[in-house]
Protein backbone atom coordinates (compact mmCIF):
# COMPACT_ATOMS: atom_id res chain seq x y z
CA UNK A 1 0.00 0.00 0.00
CA UNK A 2 2.23 2.93 -1.20
CA UNK A 3 -1.37 5.54 -1.80
CA UNK A 4 -1.25 8.43 0.86
CA UNK A 5 -4.92 8.70 1.71
CA UNK A 6 -5.92 12.76 1.72
CA UNK A 7 -9.16 14.05 2.52
CA UNK A 8 -8.11 17.68 3.17
CA UNK A 9 -10.85 18.57 -0.46
CA UNK A 10 -13.22 17.85 1.39
CA UNK A 11 -13.93 21.69 3.25
CA UNK A 12 -17.00 23.67 4.14
CA UNK A 13 -16.69 24.96 0.87
CA UNK A 14 -17.19 21.52 -0.81
CA UNK A 15 -19.45 19.86 1.46
CA UNK A 16 -21.96 22.75 0.64
CA UNK A 17 -21.89 21.99 -3.09
CA UNK A 18 -22.16 18.31 -2.42
CA UNK A 19 -25.34 18.87 -0.36
CA UNK A 20 -26.96 20.71 -3.32
CA UNK A 21 -25.77 17.66 -5.13
CA UNK A 22 -28.07 15.58 -2.63
CA UNK A 23 -31.08 18.05 -2.94
CA UNK A 24 -30.83 16.62 -6.72
CA UNK A 25 -30.65 13.03 -6.17
CA UNK A 26 -33.35 13.37 -3.53
CA UNK A 27 -35.53 15.63 -5.43
CA UNK A 28 -35.40 13.05 -7.89
CA UNK A 29 -36.23 10.01 -5.81
CA UNK A 30 -38.76 11.64 -4.45
CA UNK A 31 -40.65 12.60 -7.42
CA UNK A 32 -40.28 8.75 -8.94
CA UNK A 33 -41.34 7.36 -5.73
CA UNK A 34 -44.39 9.22 -5.83
CA UNK A 35 -44.88 9.46 -9.50
CA UNK A 36 -44.10 5.52 -9.49
CA UNK A 37 -46.74 4.61 -7.19
CA UNK A 38 -49.61 6.55 -8.82
CA UNK A 39 -48.72 5.64 -12.09
CA UNK A 40 -47.78 2.04 -10.93
CA UNK A 41 -50.88 1.45 -9.53
CA UNK A 42 -52.88 2.25 -12.28
CA UNK A 43 -50.70 -0.18 -14.24
CA UNK A 44 -51.28 -2.68 -12.01
CA UNK A 45 -54.80 -2.47 -11.93
CA UNK A 46 -54.87 -2.27 -15.55
CA UNK A 47 -53.19 -5.78 -15.63
CA UNK A 48 -55.98 -7.12 -13.29
CA UNK A 49 -58.39 -5.67 -15.15
CA UNK A 50 -61.00 -7.82 -17.65
CA UNK A 51 -60.18 -5.57 -20.69
CA UNK A 52 -57.86 -7.40 -22.50
CA UNK A 53 -56.26 -4.38 -24.54
CA UNK A 54 -55.76 -2.72 -20.53
CA UNK A 55 -54.16 -6.16 -19.59
CA UNK A 56 -51.86 -6.09 -22.89
CA UNK A 57 -51.00 -2.53 -22.49
CA UNK A 58 -50.13 -2.32 -18.70
CA UNK A 59 -47.60 -5.88 -19.19
CA UNK A 60 -46.36 -4.78 -22.43
CA UNK A 61 -45.15 -1.24 -20.86
CA UNK A 62 -43.62 -3.38 -17.46
CA UNK A 63 -42.10 -6.23 -19.27
CA UNK A 64 -40.09 -3.33 -22.22
CA UNK A 65 -38.97 -1.48 -19.03
CA UNK A 66 -37.89 -4.07 -17.11
CA UNK A 67 -35.86 -5.87 -20.08
CA UNK A 68 -33.42 -2.82 -20.59
CA UNK A 69 -30.97 -1.48 -18.00
CA UNK A 70 -31.82 1.82 -16.69
CA UNK A 71 -28.63 3.65 -18.11
CA UNK A 72 -30.85 3.07 -21.71
CA UNK A 73 -33.89 4.20 -20.49
CA UNK A 74 -31.56 7.24 -19.71
CA UNK A 75 -30.03 7.73 -22.92
CA UNK A 76 -33.45 7.52 -24.42
CA UNK A 77 -35.16 10.28 -22.13
CA UNK A 78 -31.74 12.57 -22.37
CA UNK A 79 -32.10 11.78 -26.23
CA UNK A 80 -35.84 12.65 -26.54
CA UNK A 81 -37.58 14.27 -23.98
CA UNK A 82 -35.72 17.65 -24.91
CA UNK A 83 -36.67 17.49 -28.65
CA UNK A 84 -39.87 16.91 -27.86
CA UNK A 85 -40.43 20.05 -25.48
CA UNK A 86 -38.84 21.90 -27.41
CA UNK A 87 -40.66 20.98 -30.20
CA UNK A 88 -44.33 21.68 -28.48
CA UNK A 89 -43.19 24.70 -26.30
CA UNK A 90 -41.10 26.01 -28.77
CA UNK A 91 -38.15 26.18 -26.52
CA UNK A 92 -34.67 27.50 -27.34
CA UNK A 93 -32.18 24.72 -27.53
CA UNK A 94 -29.86 26.34 -25.29
CA UNK A 95 -32.82 25.99 -22.42
CA UNK A 96 -30.96 22.83 -19.54
CA UNK A 97 -33.92 19.95 -20.24
CA UNK A 98 -31.68 17.55 -18.20
CA UNK A 99 -33.05 17.30 -14.90
CA UNK A 100 -36.79 17.30 -16.44
CA UNK A 101 -35.80 14.48 -18.86
CA UNK A 102 -34.09 12.57 -15.93
CA UNK A 103 -37.27 13.12 -13.58
CA UNK A 104 -39.45 12.08 -16.47
CA UNK A 105 -36.69 8.51 -17.19
CA UNK A 106 -37.12 7.72 -13.32
CA UNK A 107 -40.71 7.99 -12.85
CA UNK A 108 -41.76 5.97 -15.72
CA UNK A 109 -39.27 3.63 -15.08
CA UNK A 110 -40.03 2.95 -11.70
CA UNK A 111 -43.63 2.83 -12.78
CA UNK A 112 -42.89 -0.61 -13.79
CA UNK A 113 -41.38 -2.12 -10.52
CA UNK A 114 -43.84 -0.28 -8.63
CA UNK A 115 -46.39 -1.75 -10.57
CA UNK A 116 -45.16 -5.32 -9.86
CA UNK A 117 -44.99 -4.83 -6.49
CA UNK A 118 -48.41 -3.33 -5.89
CA UNK A 119 -49.91 -5.79 -7.88
CA UNK A 120 -48.09 -8.68 -5.60
CA UNK A 121 -49.37 -6.94 -2.80
CA UNK A 122 -53.48 -7.27 -4.35
CA UNK A 123 -53.03 -9.98 -4.98
CA UNK A 124 -51.89 -11.09 -1.46
CA UNK A 125 -55.42 -9.76 -0.13
CA UNK A 126 -57.14 -12.73 0.84
CA UNK A 127 -60.46 -13.50 -2.11
CA UNK A 128 -62.91 -13.70 0.44
CA UNK A 129 -62.81 -9.97 0.97
CA UNK A 130 -63.65 -8.89 -3.02
CA UNK A 131 -66.50 -11.01 -2.60
CA UNK A 132 -67.56 -9.45 0.69
CA UNK A 133 -67.40 -6.20 -0.54
CA UNK A 134 -69.66 -7.37 -3.52
CA UNK A 135 -72.03 -8.78 -1.29
CA UNK A 136 -72.40 -5.45 0.28
CA UNK A 137 -73.31 -3.96 -3.34
CA UNK A 138 -70.37 -1.82 -4.11
CA UNK A 139 -69.29 -1.71 -7.20
CA UNK A 140 -65.52 -2.83 -8.80
CA UNK A 141 -64.09 0.83 -8.74
CA UNK A 142 -65.43 1.11 -4.58
CA UNK A 143 -64.10 -2.42 -3.77
CA UNK A 144 -60.18 -1.48 -4.92
CA UNK A 145 -60.34 1.94 -3.52
CA UNK A 146 -62.15 1.34 -0.01
CA UNK A 147 -60.91 -2.65 0.34
CA UNK A 148 -58.35 -4.16 -1.62
CA UNK A 149 -55.70 -1.59 -1.85
CA UNK A 150 -55.74 0.07 1.54
CA UNK A 151 -54.75 -3.37 3.13
CA UNK A 152 -52.63 -4.34 0.00
CA UNK A 153 -50.73 -0.73 0.18
CA UNK A 154 -50.15 -1.73 4.18
CA UNK A 155 -48.69 -5.43 3.58
CA UNK A 156 -46.79 -3.34 0.75
CA UNK A 157 -45.16 -0.38 2.70
CA UNK A 158 -41.37 -2.15 3.65
CA UNK A 159 -41.34 -3.28 -0.24
CA UNK A 160 -42.27 0.05 -1.34
CA UNK A 161 -39.34 1.68 0.69
CA UNK A 162 -36.40 -0.76 -0.61
CA UNK A 163 -37.52 -0.26 -4.04
CA UNK A 164 -36.93 3.75 -2.60
CA UNK A 165 -34.03 2.50 -1.28
CA UNK A 166 -32.87 0.92 -4.67
CA UNK A 167 -34.29 4.31 -6.99
CA UNK A 168 -32.35 6.40 -4.34
CA UNK A 169 -28.85 4.45 -5.28
CA UNK A 170 -29.76 4.55 -8.92
CA UNK A 171 -30.27 8.21 -8.98
CA UNK A 172 -26.45 8.27 -9.38
CA UNK A 173 -26.83 7.18 -13.10
CA UNK A 174 -27.79 10.85 -14.06
CA UNK A 175 -24.37 10.63 -14.33
CA UNK A 176 -24.45 9.67 -18.09
CA UNK A 177 -26.08 12.94 -18.66
CA UNK A 178 -23.09 15.06 -17.05
CA UNK A 179 -26.37 16.44 -14.68
CA UNK A 180 -24.55 17.76 -11.09
CA UNK A 181 -26.54 15.45 -8.66
CA UNK A 182 -24.70 13.84 -5.57
CA UNK A 183 -22.37 11.96 -7.08
CA UNK A 184 -21.39 13.93 -10.22
CA UNK A 185 -20.57 16.69 -7.48
CA UNK A 186 -18.29 14.24 -5.55
CA UNK A 187 -16.61 13.30 -8.68
CA UNK A 188 -16.07 16.97 -10.18
CA UNK A 189 -14.45 17.86 -7.02
CA UNK A 190 -12.49 14.75 -6.63
CA UNK A 191 -11.42 15.08 -11.09
CA UNK A 192 -10.97 18.99 -10.01
CA UNK A 193 -8.17 18.08 -7.22
CA UNK A 194 -6.54 14.81 -8.53
CA UNK A 195 -8.47 13.30 -5.24
CA UNK A 196 -10.52 11.11 -6.84
CA UNK A 197 -10.19 8.28 -4.93
CA UNK A 198 -11.02 10.02 -1.63
CA UNK A 199 -13.87 11.47 -2.82
CA UNK A 200 -14.92 7.90 -3.99
CA UNK A 201 -14.57 6.54 -0.93
CA UNK A 202 -16.51 10.19 0.70
CA UNK A 203 -19.34 9.37 -1.63
CA UNK A 204 -19.92 5.75 -1.21
CA UNK A 205 -19.78 6.18 2.27
CA UNK A 206 -22.50 8.81 2.73
CA UNK A 207 -24.86 6.80 0.62
CA UNK A 208 -24.13 3.86 2.36
CA UNK A 209 -24.80 5.54 5.84
CA UNK A 210 -28.40 6.88 4.51
CA UNK A 211 -29.37 3.60 2.77
CA UNK A 212 -27.90 1.47 5.80
CA UNK A 213 -29.92 3.56 7.74
CA UNK A 214 -33.17 3.76 6.41
CA UNK A 215 -33.31 0.11 5.84
CA UNK A 216 -32.90 -0.15 9.65
CA UNK A 217 -35.79 1.68 9.97
CA UNK A 218 -37.31 -0.47 7.19
CA UNK A 219 -36.80 -3.64 9.27
CA UNK A 220 -37.97 -2.74 11.98
CA UNK A 221 -41.04 -1.21 11.03
CA UNK A 222 -41.81 -4.98 9.34
CA UNK A 223 -40.80 -6.24 12.84
CA UNK A 224 -43.77 -4.02 14.46
CA UNK A 225 -46.27 -4.55 12.00
CA UNK A 226 -45.33 -8.34 12.25
CA UNK A 227 -45.84 -8.38 15.75
CA UNK B 1 -41.47 15.58 -36.42
CA UNK B 2 -38.51 16.10 -39.37
CA UNK B 3 -36.24 12.70 -38.59
CA UNK B 4 -35.32 10.97 -41.46
CA UNK B 5 -34.89 7.61 -41.10
CA UNK B 6 -32.14 5.49 -42.49
CA UNK B 7 -31.90 2.03 -41.40
CA UNK B 8 -29.24 1.42 -43.73
CA UNK B 9 -26.90 3.09 -41.64
CA UNK B 10 -25.71 -0.27 -39.70
CA UNK B 11 -24.17 -1.32 -43.22
CA UNK B 12 -22.25 1.67 -43.98
CA UNK B 13 -18.33 1.57 -43.48
CA UNK B 14 -17.64 2.55 -39.96
CA UNK B 15 -13.66 1.81 -39.98
CA UNK B 16 -11.24 -0.35 -41.59
CA UNK B 17 -13.11 -3.41 -43.36
CA UNK B 18 -16.05 -2.77 -40.20
CA UNK B 19 -19.70 -1.66 -40.27
CA UNK B 20 -21.24 -0.01 -37.61
CA UNK B 21 -23.53 -3.67 -36.80
CA UNK B 22 -19.81 -5.38 -36.14
CA UNK B 23 -19.64 -2.70 -34.12
CA UNK B 24 -23.44 -3.57 -32.44
CA UNK B 25 -21.99 -7.17 -32.33
CA UNK B 26 -18.50 -6.57 -30.46
CA UNK B 27 -20.80 -4.41 -27.82
CA UNK B 28 -23.25 -7.37 -27.34
CA UNK B 29 -20.17 -9.71 -27.53
CA UNK B 30 -18.39 -7.80 -24.41
CA UNK B 31 -21.82 -7.78 -22.76
CA UNK B 32 -22.71 -11.08 -22.90
CA UNK B 33 -18.81 -12.07 -21.63
CA UNK B 34 -19.03 -9.42 -18.94
CA UNK B 35 -22.28 -10.91 -17.35
CA UNK B 36 -21.30 -14.50 -17.96
CA UNK B 37 -17.83 -14.32 -15.92
CA UNK B 38 -19.24 -11.90 -13.62
CA UNK B 39 -22.16 -14.48 -12.93
CA UNK B 40 -19.96 -17.46 -12.66
CA UNK B 41 -17.84 -14.88 -9.92
CA UNK B 42 -21.40 -14.17 -8.47
CA UNK B 43 -22.81 -17.52 -7.97
CA UNK B 44 -19.71 -18.79 -6.70
CA UNK B 45 -18.96 -16.03 -4.17
CA UNK B 46 -22.71 -15.99 -3.17
CA UNK B 47 -22.98 -19.58 -2.51
CA UNK B 48 -20.32 -19.85 -0.16
CA UNK B 49 -21.98 -16.17 1.58
CA UNK B 50 -24.72 -17.54 1.58
CA UNK B 51 -23.57 -20.77 3.60
CA UNK B 52 -21.69 -18.43 6.33
CA UNK B 53 -24.61 -17.03 7.03
CA UNK B 54 -26.57 -20.07 7.76
CA UNK B 55 -23.66 -21.91 9.65
CA UNK B 56 -23.92 -22.25 13.80
CA UNK B 57 -20.55 -19.97 14.05
CA UNK B 58 -21.69 -16.50 14.89
CA UNK B 59 -18.26 -14.79 13.35
CA UNK B 60 -18.90 -16.22 10.22
CA UNK B 61 -22.18 -15.30 9.99
CA UNK B 62 -21.09 -11.60 10.86
CA UNK B 63 -18.69 -11.58 8.29
CA UNK B 64 -21.64 -12.55 5.26
CA UNK B 65 -24.25 -10.60 7.18
CA UNK B 66 -21.74 -7.33 6.70
CA UNK B 67 -20.47 -7.88 3.17
CA UNK B 68 -24.40 -8.27 1.89
CA UNK B 69 -24.83 -4.62 3.39
CA UNK B 70 -21.55 -3.44 2.69
CA UNK B 71 -22.66 -4.16 -1.02
CA UNK B 72 -26.34 -3.57 -1.05
CA UNK B 73 -26.12 -0.54 0.28
CA UNK B 74 -23.93 1.64 -1.69
CA UNK B 75 -24.51 2.81 -5.86
CA UNK B 76 -23.79 -0.10 -8.03
CA UNK B 77 -22.20 3.53 -9.96
CA UNK B 78 -19.75 4.29 -7.26
CA UNK B 79 -18.34 0.62 -6.62
CA UNK B 80 -17.46 0.73 -10.40
CA UNK B 81 -15.94 3.85 -9.83
CA UNK B 82 -13.37 2.96 -6.81
CA UNK B 83 -12.89 -0.81 -8.53
CA UNK B 84 -11.86 1.40 -11.57
CA UNK B 85 -10.17 4.30 -9.99
CA UNK B 86 -9.47 3.18 -6.45
CA UNK B 87 -8.64 -0.06 -6.31
CA UNK B 88 -5.44 -0.38 -8.10
CA UNK B 89 -4.16 1.87 -5.97
CA UNK B 90 -4.87 0.34 -2.57
CA UNK B 91 -4.89 -3.30 -3.58
CA UNK B 92 -1.98 -4.99 -1.74
CA UNK B 93 0.73 -7.65 -2.95
CA UNK B 94 1.19 -5.94 -6.30
CA UNK B 95 -2.37 -6.81 -7.54
CA UNK B 96 -2.76 -3.15 -8.19
CA UNK B 97 0.23 -3.23 -9.80
CA UNK B 98 -0.69 -5.85 -12.19
CA UNK B 99 -4.02 -4.54 -13.28
CA UNK B 100 -2.14 -1.25 -13.68
CA UNK B 101 0.02 -2.76 -16.26
CA UNK B 102 -3.05 -4.49 -18.08
CA UNK B 103 -4.05 -3.28 -21.82
CA UNK B 104 -7.25 -0.39 -21.08
CA UNK B 105 -9.85 -2.93 -22.63
CA UNK B 106 -8.18 -5.91 -20.12
CA UNK B 107 -8.15 -3.13 -17.24
CA UNK B 108 -11.69 -1.84 -17.52
CA UNK B 109 -13.34 -5.39 -18.34
CA UNK B 110 -11.23 -6.98 -15.24
CA UNK B 111 -12.09 -4.47 -13.16
CA UNK B 112 -16.25 -4.39 -14.57
CA UNK B 113 -16.37 -8.22 -14.02
CA UNK B 114 -15.21 -7.83 -9.94
CA UNK B 115 -17.24 -5.45 -9.65
CA UNK B 116 -20.60 -6.92 -11.34
CA UNK B 117 -19.36 -10.42 -9.43
CA UNK B 118 -19.28 -9.00 -5.84
CA UNK B 119 -22.03 -6.66 -6.29
CA UNK B 120 -24.17 -9.43 -7.72
CA UNK B 121 -22.92 -12.15 -4.74
CA UNK B 122 -24.50 -9.86 -2.42
CA UNK B 123 -27.84 -10.48 -4.02
CA UNK B 124 -27.10 -14.35 -4.31
CA UNK B 125 -25.89 -14.62 -0.94
CA UNK B 126 -29.23 -13.53 0.43
CA UNK B 127 -31.29 -16.22 -2.14
CA UNK B 128 -28.98 -19.36 -1.32
CA UNK B 129 -29.64 -18.19 2.47
CA UNK B 130 -33.45 -17.11 2.37
CA UNK B 131 -33.17 -21.15 -0.17
CA UNK B 132 -31.83 -23.05 3.28
CA UNK B 133 -34.15 -21.79 4.98
CA UNK B 134 -37.12 -22.34 3.63
CA UNK B 135 -35.70 -25.73 3.95
CA UNK B 136 -37.71 -27.98 7.25
CA UNK B 137 -35.11 -27.99 10.05
CA UNK B 138 -35.84 -31.70 9.73
CA UNK B 139 -33.36 -32.16 6.36
CA UNK B 140 -30.40 -30.89 8.41
CA UNK B 141 -30.95 -33.18 11.28
CA UNK B 142 -31.80 -36.15 9.26
CA UNK B 143 -28.47 -35.86 7.39
CA UNK B 144 -26.44 -35.26 10.71
CA UNK B 145 -28.47 -38.43 12.01
CA UNK B 146 -27.48 -40.63 9.13
CA UNK B 147 -23.71 -39.72 9.85
CA UNK B 148 -22.83 -36.90 7.58
CA UNK B 149 -20.82 -34.37 8.19
CA UNK B 150 -22.29 -31.01 8.22
CA UNK B 151 -19.86 -29.98 5.57
CA UNK B 152 -21.61 -33.36 3.76
CA UNK B 153 -25.13 -32.41 5.06
CA UNK B 154 -24.64 -29.46 3.02
CA UNK B 155 -23.07 -31.15 -0.12
CA UNK B 156 -25.52 -33.33 -0.65
CA UNK B 157 -28.82 -32.84 1.21
CA UNK B 158 -29.26 -28.52 1.98
CA UNK B 159 -27.70 -27.40 -1.21
CA UNK B 160 -29.42 -29.75 -4.03
CA UNK B 161 -32.58 -29.06 -2.37
CA UNK B 162 -31.98 -25.29 -2.24
CA UNK B 163 -30.58 -24.33 -5.13
CA UNK B 164 -33.79 -26.27 -7.01
CA UNK B 165 -36.15 -23.61 -4.52
CA UNK B 166 -34.29 -20.72 -5.83
CA UNK B 167 -33.52 -21.20 -9.23
CA UNK B 168 -36.90 -18.26 -10.47
CA UNK B 169 -34.79 -15.50 -8.19
CA UNK B 170 -31.41 -16.42 -9.40
CA UNK B 171 -32.80 -16.31 -12.82
CA UNK B 172 -34.19 -12.81 -12.35
CA UNK B 173 -30.82 -11.90 -10.81
CA UNK B 174 -28.98 -13.70 -13.84
CA UNK B 175 -31.48 -11.28 -15.86
CA UNK B 176 -30.30 -8.25 -13.96
CA UNK B 177 -26.18 -8.91 -14.53
CA UNK B 178 -26.82 -8.50 -18.36
CA UNK B 179 -28.29 -5.20 -17.53
CA UNK B 180 -26.36 -3.97 -14.58
CA UNK B 181 -23.45 -4.31 -17.19
CA UNK B 182 -24.77 -1.49 -19.06
CA UNK B 183 -22.97 0.05 -15.95
CA UNK B 184 -19.43 -0.30 -17.14
CA UNK B 185 -19.48 1.77 -20.49
CA UNK B 186 -19.41 4.51 -17.55
CA UNK B 187 -15.79 3.95 -16.97
CA UNK B 188 -15.19 3.02 -20.84
CA UNK B 189 -15.64 -0.08 -21.56
CA UNK B 190 -17.57 -0.56 -25.27
CA UNK B 191 -20.25 -2.90 -24.33
CA UNK B 192 -23.65 -2.79 -25.95
CA UNK B 193 -25.06 0.62 -24.48
CA UNK B 194 -21.51 2.30 -25.23
CA UNK B 195 -21.66 1.02 -28.51
CA UNK B 196 -25.39 2.47 -28.56
CA UNK B 197 -23.70 5.99 -27.99
CA UNK B 198 -20.90 5.81 -30.07
CA UNK B 199 -23.02 4.75 -32.89
CA UNK B 200 -25.48 8.31 -31.98
CA UNK B 201 -21.87 10.36 -32.35
CA UNK B 202 -20.36 9.01 -35.40
CA UNK B 203 -23.76 8.47 -37.54
CA UNK B 204 -25.72 11.18 -36.38
CA UNK B 205 -28.83 8.44 -36.67
CA UNK B 206 -29.68 8.21 -32.57
CA UNK B 207 -32.84 6.64 -33.06
CA UNK B 208 -32.43 3.46 -35.35
CA UNK B 209 -28.83 3.01 -32.81
CA UNK B 210 -30.64 3.22 -29.53
CA UNK B 211 -33.51 0.95 -30.95
CA UNK B 212 -31.06 -1.50 -32.41
CA UNK B 213 -29.63 -1.71 -29.09
CA UNK B 214 -32.87 -1.50 -26.81
CA UNK B 215 -33.62 -4.37 -29.19
CA UNK B 216 -30.48 -6.02 -28.23
CA UNK B 217 -31.31 -6.40 -24.62
CA UNK B 218 -34.84 -7.03 -25.19
CA UNK B 219 -33.50 -10.26 -26.69
CA UNK B 220 -30.68 -11.64 -24.40
CA UNK B 221 -33.42 -10.89 -21.61
CA UNK B 222 -35.82 -13.35 -23.92
CA UNK B 223 -33.07 -15.73 -24.49
CA UNK B 224 -32.28 -15.77 -21.03
CA UNK B 225 -35.78 -16.26 -19.31
CA UNK B 226 -36.72 -18.88 -22.02
CA UNK B 227 -33.60 -20.92 -21.45
CA UNK B 228 -33.96 -20.57 -17.71
CA UNK B 229 -38.17 -21.68 -17.60
CA UNK B 230 -37.21 -24.83 -19.39
CA UNK B 231 -34.66 -25.44 -16.62
CA UNK B 232 -36.98 -24.17 -13.93
CA UNK B 233 -39.18 -26.81 -15.63
CA UNK B 234 -37.03 -29.80 -15.61
CA UNK B 235 -35.72 -29.35 -11.79
CA UNK B 236 -38.71 -27.85 -10.01
CA UNK B 237 -39.08 -29.50 -6.69
CA UNK B 238 -42.29 -30.73 -5.55
CA UNK B 239 -44.48 -29.31 -2.96
CA UNK B 240 -42.31 -26.34 -3.46
CA UNK B 241 -43.15 -23.12 -4.65
CA UNK B 242 -42.79 -23.63 -8.23
CA UNK B 243 -42.72 -27.39 -8.34
CA UNK B 244 -46.16 -29.67 -9.15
Amino acid sequence: MSYQFDFNSITPAAIQVLGHGMAISLQITATAIAFGIVWGTLLAMMRLSSSKPLQWFASGYVNLFRSIPLVMVLLWFFLIVPQLLQKVFHLSASNDLRMISALVAFSLFEAAYYSEIIRAGVKSVARGQLAAAFALGLTYTQTMRLIILPQAFRNMVPLLLTQGIILFQDTSLVYVSALADFFGRAYSIGERDGRIIELLFFAGAVYFAICFSVSLCVKRFQKKAAA
Amino acid sequence: MDYRWNWSVFLHQAADNQTYADWLLSGLSVTLALGLSAWCLALALGTVLGIMRTLPNRWLRGAAATYVELFRNVPLLVQVFIWYFAMPEVLPFGIGEDIKSMSPLAQQFTTAMLCLGFFTAARVCEQVRSGIGALPQGQKNAGLAIGFTLAQTYRYVLLPMSFRIILPPLTSEFLNIFKNSAVASTIGLLELAAQGRQLVDYTAQPYEAFIAVTLTYMLINITVMTLMRRLEGRVALPGFGGGK
